[in-house]
């Protein structure tokens, strides 16, 4: 039948009225060979919150069984699987792939590229990633396991050996923890590589190294941390997969090896790691709190040299999770140093946001909220941490509830919470579409709640006593009661989360249009439609400041007459 | 949705080559790997409880070492022949790369034969067992990786899909060939010299 | 599919906003004032989470069940233990001066700074950093960082590189999935997961000196009055030292995860008086009892492969992967806590040990009820 709205007349109108098979098809087809990091970067985030619930479940899981003493809903091999995986799931699977997602969608668009500079390795990066996580996760059902509970990682996050080994783990649970993390590794591996090629090699005219958005500048940094941090902790697999595997000797102390070795390996990886996760989540932050309190961020020079620094002074804190361990008192005294070192330039950042808000007009839009709310948190958070890095204090505090909380502040305090304003301030960029703020607030307000009963708590029954890892504990200790608000707080938690993940469904559908700019910023991607073509931009921009769109909107006053 | 205005710019605008970046941070992050099995090497040096020890077993691999160390040199031969056009020369060059690779290949797998099957050393044997065996067999995990990559390279000069306005290209696959030579480097002086 | 488009609010849409020039101050005003409207509205509520964490504070201190049974950090019964508590105080108080001043700047600037609705649509004045203030804020921190290290460096060699005095006792520590066994090489007593030591004083210390030694995987000594966790770890021995200055049992547990049954790897340190001990020792280094009533469960203890993992002094049984039993009835819970030391439980624990421990490594001897009635009886006469 002619359609009368099409400009020629007559001509017929074939559009079929739904959608076929073939056209669902092909849509899945462009989604799995898609090397555009736009594509690539929503993959990465769906996949993260995908595992994010999985996670969280487990976390609700672990605090059922806690929430009161001998309670029997999770078995203690499936309690011990539940806290492993929920540590696994969570930075590898959840942390890593989000704020890795969020770099690949933005840093091309932030520095006015048309892509990231390896497009394929891009793609093979996710996949790769991608498929570890499942191949960790086929272990719940998959190989042989020790008491018949399928055989998923128990062993804890950090694997100490010899418990890895084939004496004291028979089965399949450690080698699907270390297989499975190598191949994810290769993945981020290559991710980092693709973001640094980037930065470096693909910036618009007149976007130097010191104009790049503060988010570009800490991906830059992350990834070339990322470089030294995920490849020691593949070494470490690789040797125990060479223990229990081709019979070597690397950490059986019966040969010779040493348990304290493999500790070593782990926490130099697995303290870097953590500022590869709280990087991102910084870079986020600098990217929002200047534009809902309307400023520029105060002192973007320190803020470069104070993340460069973390990084530096991050690879020497690691033996600070082995204060217990026997070394000498001269070891111990020098990460103490170290330890506490590493906090003068976080702090500085912290002080650095407070004097970017200070004189503004704060909009207490959801991505503000979640940002305010990381600040607090993180200044509690890096509050602990100076409490840990006293090695004799921290030989009560090791191994306890009160590690647990410190660490869960940075990473649901900090870094889940800039996720979420991350997630809040660029869903219209990626969707066209704004998140519901009513919803918004709702999660935000429950979440906040929810995080403190937890949280807040949880430090104190560390002080009394209650160490980590632990399927149960003695009725006698004073924990009983504290466990079961830290319990009551997760539930809360989950309830926000669900609410979180009812918006971005929701929205996708019936959110408001967003437009290119719904939030008056000032970076590159805000100046592309929304969301941007597959090309990004129509001509290549060029800039002359740190915030080219300020410099647009403000002709008569653009920052590149007052940048240093 | 609002253009942003080319302007006037007179100076070019200069930036690294998104190759060369990559294959350093590569680099960067292999020597990481590299470094953790160094460390575990010497950490374990003397520590063996039993089995042969590093003195009674192991011949300085002299000449494979030259082989390895001479590759770098006629790479790097190759790759000023490719940037002058000259492919014949390029060829040649690469393919006693290639050669002189193999050689160091060859030379391993004989030691490694002698050092199973007459001294009895295997991966399992001792802690000297295990670290030397990780240790030179991720070097030489990589110098396989590096021969797949040149053999590969120089059939697609054969074939004549490489041309002189590859030269860059080739320079940076040539850094990780230097890579594998510097990595001999540190092997072979922490287990050869040091541990011995 | 064409989507369905919600009634438009009376409100502006942010895609109008879009529609128009992004420098239009009518679409930034319109903007800002729903913006303002959220901001009222979350300070009214900022007080929440506040009073939130204020009571959350407050519950802790309420509502732990009884204080004197809390093994607390905060309750210390021993030298190294108090030594770390009154560092620990020093320490919050400067992390607590810190969040106080820069939280307080923190809310501060919320509160003064958030926008208005009076407000009109001009940018706030744009300042992009002050040297002065950066160096400002970089040294004070340096300087908290020094006193803070000095301050901890002293602590640390006062506990690790503390010299052993003369008097001191001395205990060998192993850790085994999933129990204690605890050696005094020089009194010729081995026992296991209840420990047994002398009160110390400042008049006439009497330090224990624990030397940590573990039989398969990584354990972590942990009870926290008495002094912080030091590891045992296979292959690495380590050192420690508790010197007690009031009597008492003092709990604890394994704190470093050791497998599947490492929540009930509990510890109970009794702190005796030097008369207790003494007479505790003495009555150690006896053989086990010998009642000839209970001869049968003696027998079966002998002839059923108990004797593979168990001793008991003076008897037959000399093996040591499992605990020493010589004075079983000395010890007021088995299964290294998991369970109180009655008959009842004694019964359940031999018929089948993953009753109380699932996992533990003591397999269920397969002997029927009166086999381990009788046993049970002999057990019940070690003391």
């Amino acid at each position: 039948m002619a359609d009368q709205t099409l400009p020629i007349a007559g001509s017929l109108d074939v559009t079929p009225q739904r959608l076929s098979r073939a056209q669902v098809l092909e849509w899945l087809h462009g989604w799995v060979v898609t090397v555009d990091h736009k594509r690539l970067g929503i993959l990465y985030v769906v996949y993260g919150i995908i595992f994010l619930l999985v996670a969280g479940a487990e976390a609700m899981a672990i605090r059922i069984q806690l929430a009161w003493p001998g309670m029997h809903f999770l078995s203690p091999e499936l309690y011990n699987e539940m806290f492993t995986m929920h540590g696994t799931t969570m930075v590898f699977l959840v942390g890593m792939t989000i704020l890795f997602g969020f770099a690949n969608y933005l840093v091309p668009l932030m520095i006015g590229a048309r892509d990231m500079a390896f497009p394929r390795l891009n793609a093979f990066s996710f996949w790769m990633t991608a498929f570890g996580g499942l191949l960790i996760y086929y272990s719940f059902i998959g190989g042989f396991g020790l008491y018949g509970m399928g055989a998923a990682p128990d062993v804890g996050w950090w694997a100490y050996a010899p418990l890895t080994a084939r004496a004291f783990s028979p089965g399949h649970a450690t080698d699907y923890w270390a297989l499975a993390l190598i191949v994810a590794g290769f993945g981020t591996l290559g991710t980092a590589i693709n973001i640094i090629a980037t930065a470096l090699s693909m910036r618009c005219r007149g976007m130097s190294l010191l104009r790049m958005p503060l988010f570009v500048w800490l991906m830059l940094v992350t990834s070339a941390l990322t470089l030294i941090t995920i490849t020691p902790l593949t070494a470490a697999q690789i040797m125990l997969l060479i223990d229990r595997y081709l019979g070597g000797h690397f950490f059986d102390t019966q040969a010779g090896g040493s348990a304290v070795v493999w500790m070593h390996f782990f926490w130099i990886f697995g303290h870097p790691e953590v500022y590869v996760l709280v990087m991102p989540a910084f870079g986020i932050a600098n990217e929002i709190i200047p534009v809902f309190s309307r400023k520029a961020i105060f002192g973007y020079p320190a803020m470069v040299a104070a993340s460069v620094g973390i990084a530096f002074v991050s690879m020497g804190v690691w033996a600070h999770h082995m204060f217990t361990v026997g070394m000498t008192s001269v070891g111990n005294a020098f990460f103490v140093l170290s330890t506490m070192l590493v906090g003068i330039p976080t702090g500085i950042k912290i002080f650095n946001w407070v004097a970017t808000i200070w004189g503004g007009k704060i909009r207490f839009a959801t991505p503000m909220l979640f940002c305010l709310g990381f600040l607090f948190q993180f200044l509690i958070a890096g509050l602990t941490g100076i409490m840990l890095s006293v090695a004799p204090w921290n030989w009560q505090l090791h191994n306890s509830y009160f590690v647990i909380a410190h660490f869960h502040y940075v990473l649901v305090g900090a870094i889940v919470f800039n996720i979420f304003a991350g997630i809040y301030y660029w869903y219209p960029k990626v969707t066209g579409r704004m998140l519901s703020e009513t919803l918004g607030k709702w999660h935000f307000w429950l979440f906040l709640i929810g995080f403190h009963i937890t949280f807040d708590t949880m430090h104190f029954v560390g002080f009394l006593g209650m160490p980590r890892s632990i399927y149960t504990y003695e009725p006698d200790r004073g924990w009983n009661h504290l466990n079961f608000i830290i319990s009551i707080g997760g539930m809360i938690q989950g309830i926000a989360v669900l609410i979180f993940a009812w918006n971005l469904v929701q929205s996708y559908f019936r959110g408001r249009k967003a437009g290119n700019d719904p939030w008056d910023a000032w970076t590159l991607e805000w100046s592309t439609p929304s969301p941007p073509p597959a090309y990004n931009f129509a001509t290549d921009p060029v800039v002359h400041s740190r915030r080219p769109l300020w410099d647009l909107k403000h002709p008569e006053d653009p920052d590149w007459k007052y940048e240093a | 949705m609002s253009a942003i205005p080319i302007s006037p710019v007179a100076e070019p605008w200069r930036l690294p080559s998104r190759g060369r970046v990559a294959m350093l941070a590569l680099i960067t992050g292999e020597s990481a790997i590299f470094t953790i099995f160094v460390v575990a090497y010497i950490f374990y040096i003397g520590k063996s409880l039993t089995g042969p020890t590093p003195l009674q077993v192991l011949d300085i691999p002299w000449f494979n070492t030259i082989c390895l160390l001479s590759s770098s040199v006629s790479i790097l031969i190759a790759e000023r022949q490719i940037e002058r056009g000259k492919m014949r020369g390029f060829m040649m060059w690469w393919a006693l790369t290639i050669a002189l690779g193999m050689i160091f290949i060859g030379g391993t797998a004989v030691e490694w034969h002698k050092l199973i099957y007459v001294d009895g050393l295997t991966i399992r044997t001792n802690l000297f067992g295990t670290t030397f065996y990780s240790l030179v067999g991720l070097h030489a995990t990589h110098v396989v990786v590096g021969l797949i990559g040149l053999s590969l390279i120089l059939i697609f000069t054969l074939t004549g899909h490489v041309k002189e306005q590859h030269s860059e290209r080739i320079q940076v696959f040539a850094l990780y060939w230097h890579f594998v030579d510097a990595v001999w480097v540190v092997v072979f002086t922490v287990v050869y010299i040091v541990g011995r | 599919m064409a989507g369905v488009s919600r009634p438009s609010s009376p409100t502006p849409r942010v895609s109008d906003l879009s529609r128009k020039s992004i420098t239009g101050s009518l679409a930034r005003k319109q903007m800002q004032s729903r913006m303002r409207e959220h901001g009222a509205r979350a300070i009214r509520l900022v007080s929440l989470p506040l009073l939130c964490f204020a009571a959350v504070s407050a519950a802790p201190i309420a509502w732990a069940d009884g204080p004197q049974s809390s093994p607390s950090i905060f309750a210390p019964a021993s030298t190294p233990a108090s030594s770390i508590q009154d560092l620990s105080w020093f320490v919050l108080a400067i992390t607590g001066g810190i969040f106080v001043t820069v939280g307080g700047l923190l809310a501060w600037a919320i509160f003064r700074y958030r926008a208005r609705k009076t407000d009109d649509d001009s940018e706030p004045a744009q300042i992009y950093g002050s040297t002065q203030v950066e160096l400002a804020w970089t040294v004070i921190p340096i300087l908290i960082v020094v006193v803070l290290f000095l301050t901890t460096a002293r602590i640390i060699f006062a506990i690790q590189d503390a010299p052993k005095p003369q008097v001191a006792l001395d205990v060998t520590v192993v850790g085994h999935q999933f129990w204690w066994e605890f050696r005094y090489p020089k009194l010729g007593i081995v026992t296991a997961n209840e420990l047994h030591v002398p009160v110390s004083s400042a008049l006439e210390p009497r330090p224990t000196f624990l030397h940590l030694l573990s039989a398969d995987v990584d354990h972590s000594f942990w009870v926290p009055q008495l002094a912080g966790k030091t590891d045992l770890i296979p292959n690495h021995p380590n050192d420690m030292w508790i010197d007690p200055r009031h009597t008492g049992l003092y709990v604890g547990q394994c704190a470093q995860f050791c497998g599947v049954e490492h929540a009930k790897m509990l510890l109970r340190v009794y702190v005796d008086t030097p008369e207790e001990f003494d007479t505790w020792v003495k009555q150690q280094r006896q053989p086990g009892m010998q009642d000839s009533s209970v001869a049968a469960g003696r027998h079966i203890f002998e002839t059923e492969a108990c004797t593979n993992c168990h001793t008991i002094a003076g008897t037959a049984a000399t093996g040591t992967f499992g605990p020493n039993l010589t004075h079983l009835e000395s010890r007021a819970t088995i299964a290294a806590g998991a369970a109180l030391n009655t008959t009842e439980n004694l019964h359940a624990w031999i018929q089948d040990p993953d009753h109380f421990k699932p996992g533990a490594l003591m397999p269920a001897m397969q002997l029927s009820g009166e086999q381990i009635d009788e046993l049970v009886a002999y057990l019940t006469t070690l003391h």
